[in-house]
């Protein structure tokens, strides 16, 4: 396992391992979310209450839960960066950030565009949206950081810091709806002891996140690659990846 | 069929978010295949230039 560990932290070994996983995580998300879109838009009966607008749930919360999750995957990485000195482990880091970026949007987005029927408007400075506003700019500040420096060693450096700074942010989005009074409703499905949620209604959104998931590793994998060759100069296997194979 | 594309008087907005869902997820598989393509050709380039000194 260790040994695993070891070798997966060799650019080589982890550029191959990408673009071997990639084409398979990138099917099964597919095939996942076909099926979960179905499950969610046919199959699971109108909500009492948000009548069939409680679907847009089924792209909103896997979204703004990988936008959250991301952050940690980014924040870890550029910790065991710091820490070890592991240059894949930064290359991690810096490929989660736009994915991160692209998914808060996504869940802010979608959650105006439920919030203007069920709430009576797009956006208001309630502690969860705003919570969530503050982790897209995280994202974007760290973006911006790195971009800022000519040096990858110091822009690994200075983005992880703030990386593992900013992570204070996630709890507090997450538990925003409990600790403050907010508009957004709380959990449904991690309730300790029997979710909130009709099955019916929860296994779509259940796979649609495992969905979200497959698919984030997929990206991940080209955004690795692309990173592992940015960093690599002069190296010798290079060439090989130049031939194609 | 009509009855499932109108979504109970909500069409406009369960429609566009499925719509930008598709859209940011096929964008971010788009973008990131393109930064590797692009990276695989930098990576070409400078070993040609390497090897013919």
């Amino acid at each position: 396992m260790w040994l695993w560990f070891y070798k997966l932290a060799s650019p080589p070994y982890a550029y191959a391992i990408a673009a071997r996983w990639r084409p398979w995580l990138l099917w099964s998300a597919l095939i996942l979310m076909v099926i979960s879109a179905y499950g969610g838009l046919v199959l699971a009966p109108p909500d009492y209450q948000q009548k069939d607008a409680f679907r847009i749930m089924y792209v909103h919360v896997p979204s703004a839960t990988l936008s959250l999750s991301v952050y940690v995957i980014m924040a870890v990485a550029a910790g065991i960066g710091l820490i070890w000195r592991i240059k894949l482990a930064h290359a991690v880091a810096a490929a989660c950030a736009p994915i991160g970026a692209w998914f808060t949007v996504l869940a802010l987005a979608t959650g105006s565009i439920w919030g203007r029927p069920m709430w009576g408007t797009w956006w208001e400075w309630d502690p969860r949206l705003t919570s969530e506003l503050i982790q897209l700019f995280l994202y974007l500040g760290y973006m911006a950081l790195r971009s800022s420096f000519d040096d990858t060693q110091r822009a690994d450096r200075a983005g992880a810091i703030l990386a593992i700074v900013g992570v204070v942010n996630v709890p507090i989005v997450k538990y925003s709806v409990v600790w403050w009074n907010s508009l957004h409703q709380g959990p449904s499905i991690s309730k300790l002891g029997a979710p909130s949620i009709a099955s019916p209604m929860l296994w779509p959104l259940l796979l649609m996140m495992l969905a979200f998931m497959l698919y984030f590793a997929a990206v991940l994998c080209d955004r690795v690659r692309a990173e592992i060759l940015r960093r690599e100069r002069n190296a010798s296997w290079l060439a090989s990846v130049a031939a194609g194979t | 069929m009509s009855e499932f594309f109108a979504m109970g008087g909500y069409a406009g907005y369960v429609w566009s978010c499925y719509g930008l869902t598709l859209v940011i997820l096929a964008g971010n598989l788009w973008f990131s295949r393109r930064e590797l393509k692009a990276q695989i050709q930098r990576a070409t380039r400078r070993n040609q230039t390497a090897e013919t000194p």
